[in-house]
């Protein structure tokens, strides 16, 4: 008799298997010559339910670059395990050879030459052609989307959003849940919901005024598939209000709310489910963690901190998967279960090499269609790069070193502050920058840069608080993200240490000098949560920036000493 | 870039905030424990208490405690200035020994929950509750 621990040991070696058919095994030049849509799809069709996950595609409805980052460290328990590891440890732990596909697509280094070797990575046609490609094997898949859909480029801003829910309806997903949605407010999110074809999911969207579950998001959604009786449950982003202006959207409240999660697991289980799904915005590790705690999930489709995974991974009975973000992978997970268990899983994580998954000649026509209002001032070419731009890192990414130094330059400050947002396509040197590049890295409905004054000892405070947001050892404290990003100011951090002791030795880059704790300092920044704020917007003050520049070049940033990790 | 008087004042990012560290628990906490039990030891089942791990607002954070047949439950914010928030005595008579309310928090900082069981003993629950700046998001 095997038991059904074993049976998940057993399919997860199976999915390796399937994993490394997918990953790894092809050389360099072979690569590139027969690199193949039928391979990218290849899967052999498997129990009796499949799964479809895409997640934090930020409104990139176009192939892009997208670097992953060579710094994302892990804290207390996750330290060292993935999504922890990073370049060529990462390629190491999953056999993924040097220079292969594999390497391109899930991990940092060589970007620059990869990407002219392999090219742009996602669009939303290509994500439809695999997506028909999974249901012509499987015509009742199931299609879940994590949500960050409507907010991250020139043409979602401008549209609130319209632009993502049209060429969304074009893919039919079956559900989603959110984030960075309701910093479109909650009359446009309302709006948008009330008319949507597919569910809008959140066990944890609660009303703000009487803590009760929010009536326009239902915690979660049966499905019938394959003759499985499917319970998908919803769980928006814990810390929307804090990490986000609240004001945008004062009626609801959020949190993690695992014990509600528990009471809808223990509900749907009751109503007859035979199979729990989890369509989550924690992020993994809090994903991780609610696993250990929430008996009764099947599988967890994790979103929020933009980790792509070539294998899920397992808490107990629960399977966790990472699709990564910006439109670069798709996630398929096919499943059997019987008797109202899951008896095994094999899963694929796709990456959508654009150059060679074939559009979907009808997606192609209906982004074009939301694009053309705008095309010109898309288009429209700000300047030159001549070093790699990307944005995921720990501590900085090249992206917001430029951002800091418009923030710096166009706003006359002695120190920059720009968020930790881990959205954001890359350029590679060489390429022009054109407008729509600046919005992909800033839109926002919050962009306003503002310059203010802040002592040496508030600035401490602000560090020490974003820092314990990242590296709290709990991950329930975690908010996702990466730290703020600084410019003309240095500092010392120590993961390890708790919050108040992290940072040290903080300077002022201009002089040299150690921040005085208790002068006042010129400070400009963008993305603050708090409502009347005022100045420029972010995308305009970079704009500026590299119109001055004409061709930017961006050195390493090494203001940041990092110990402990 | 031009910059007015008006945008100076327009304070952003976490300059309007006054958090600071986490704050330790105020020394009267243990001598009002002391007072509740009368000195009498205490287990940790018996009482739960639900409160959010981050407040979206520290000036309202939302709590509950339950503990099935307890006779009275004291929730204490153990960093505030005056840690005692609130003792519910529940009657013989009392369907259900729960109760929801809102509290203030001066910082990040444990609020804990004392029971007093239906067999007279006692029982304890803390949670961290972080109250904090926030401002990034993935």
């Amino acid at each position: 008799m095997i038991s059904r621990r074993d049976f998940l040991q057993v399919s997860m070696a199976a999915s390796a298997l399937v994993g490394a058919s997918g990953f790894g095994n092809w050389s360099r030049l072979a690569a590139q010559q027969a690199l193949t849509q039928e391979q990218l799809l290849q899967f052999d069709t498997f129990g009796n339910v499949s799964l479809i996950h895409v997640t934090d595609i930020h409104a990139q409805l176009k192939p892009i670059y997208f670097r992953e980052p060579s710094m994302n460290i892990g804290v207390g328990a996750n330290k060292g395990v993935v999504p922890h590891v990073t370049g060529a440890e990462f390629r190491r732990l999953y056999g993924i050879d040097d220079g292969s596909p594999s390497h391109y697509a899930l991990s940092s280094g060589d970007f620059s030459a990869l990407a002219r070797e392999y090219g742009r990575v996602g669009g939303l046609d290509r994500v439809a052609t695999v997506v028909n490609a999974i249901r012509a094997d499987r015509p009742d898949a199931l299609l879940l989307d994590g949500g960050d859909t409507w907010h991250g480029s020139y043409t979602c801003y401008h549209t609130e959003g319209q632009d993502m829910v049209n060429a969304m309806n074009g893919l039919k997903p079956d559900a989603m849940t959110f984030h960075w949605e309701f910093t479109l407010g909650s009359d446009r999110v309302a709006e948008i919901v009330k008319g949507l074809r597919f569910a809008a999911l959140g066990q944890n969207i609660f009303d703000a005024e009487w803590d009760e579950p929010a009536e326009l998001f239902p915690p979660y959604k049966f499905f019938e598939r394959g003759g499985v009786k499917i319970a998908v449950i919803g769980q928006a982003f814990p810390y929307m209000p804090i990490a986000n202006p609240g004001w945008m959207f004062p009626e609801y409240s959020f949190g993690i709310r695992d014990e509600n999660m528990q009471a809808m697991v223990d509900e749907v289980r009751a109503q007859g489910a035979e199979l729990v799904v989890c369509l989550s915005h924690n992020g993994f590790d809090v994903d991780k963690k609610m696993a250990g705690v929430v008996k009764g999930i099947d599988v967890i489709l994790s979103g929020h901190t933009h980790d792509a995974l070539p294998e899920p991974v397992l808490v107990g009975d629960t399977i966790i998967v990472a699709s990564g973000s910006n439109g670069k992978f798709v996630s398929r997970v096919d499943l059997n279960v019987q008797n109202g268990r899951m008896m095994g899983f094999r899963h694929k994580l796709i990456p959508i090499f654009s150059d060679v998954i074939e559009p979907d000649a009808e997606m192609t026509a209906l982004i074009d269609e939301q694009r053309a209002p705008y095309e010109a001032e898309l288009k429209e070419v700000i300047g030159q790069t001549d070093s790699l731009l990307y944005r995921r890192g720990n501590f900085d990414g090249s992206w917001d070193n430029l951002i800091c130094d418009a923030l710096l330059s166009e706003r006359e400050a002695e120190i920059a502050l720009s968020p930790g947002v881990r959205w954001g396509p890359s350029l590679i040197p060489g390429q022009d920058i054109t407008r729509e590049d600046i919005w992909n890295v800033t839109s926002m409905t919050y962009g306003e840069a503002y310059r203010s004054e802040m002592s040496g000892e508030m600035l401490k405070i602000v560090l020490e608080d974003v820092a314990d947001n990242i590296f709290n050892p709990d991950p329930y404290y975690q908010q996702g993200g990466d730290m703020v990003r600084t410019g003309g100011l240095g500092y010392r951090i120590d993961i390890s240490k708790p919050q108040g002791e992290r940072i040290s030795d903080m300077t002022l880059l201009k002089t040299g000098e150690p921040i005085d704790p208790g002068r006042n300092y010129v400070i400009a920044g963008w993305a603050s949560v708090n409502e009347g704020t005022e100045g420029p917007k972010i995308w305009d003050v970079v704009e500026a920036h590299i119109a001055k520049l004409g061709t930017v070049t961006v050195s390493d940033n090494d203001s940041v000493t990092v110990v402990g990790a | 870039m031009d910059f007015t008087r008006r945008e100076a004042l327009a304070i952003g990012g976490a300059a309007a905030l006054s958090f600071v560290l986490p704050l330790r628990a105020n020394a009267a906490v243990d001598d009002l424990i002391a007072e509740f039990t009368g000195g009498a030891d205490i287990g940790d089942s018996g009482v739960e208490l639900t409160a959010p791990e981050i407040a979206e607002n520290g000036n309202t954070v939302p709590i509950e405690v339950s503990a099935p047949g307890a006779s009275a439950i004291m929730v204490l914010a153990a960093g505030n200035p005056t840690p005692p928030v609130a003792t519910f005595n529940f009657g013989p008579l009392a369907a259900s020994q729960t109760a929801s309310t809102r509290i203030r928090l001066a910082g990040t900082q444990d609020v804990i929950a004392i029971a007093k069981l239906e067999d007279g003993s006692f029982a304890r629950s803390a949670k961290t509750v972080k109250v904090t700046i926030g401002g990034c998001g993935g």
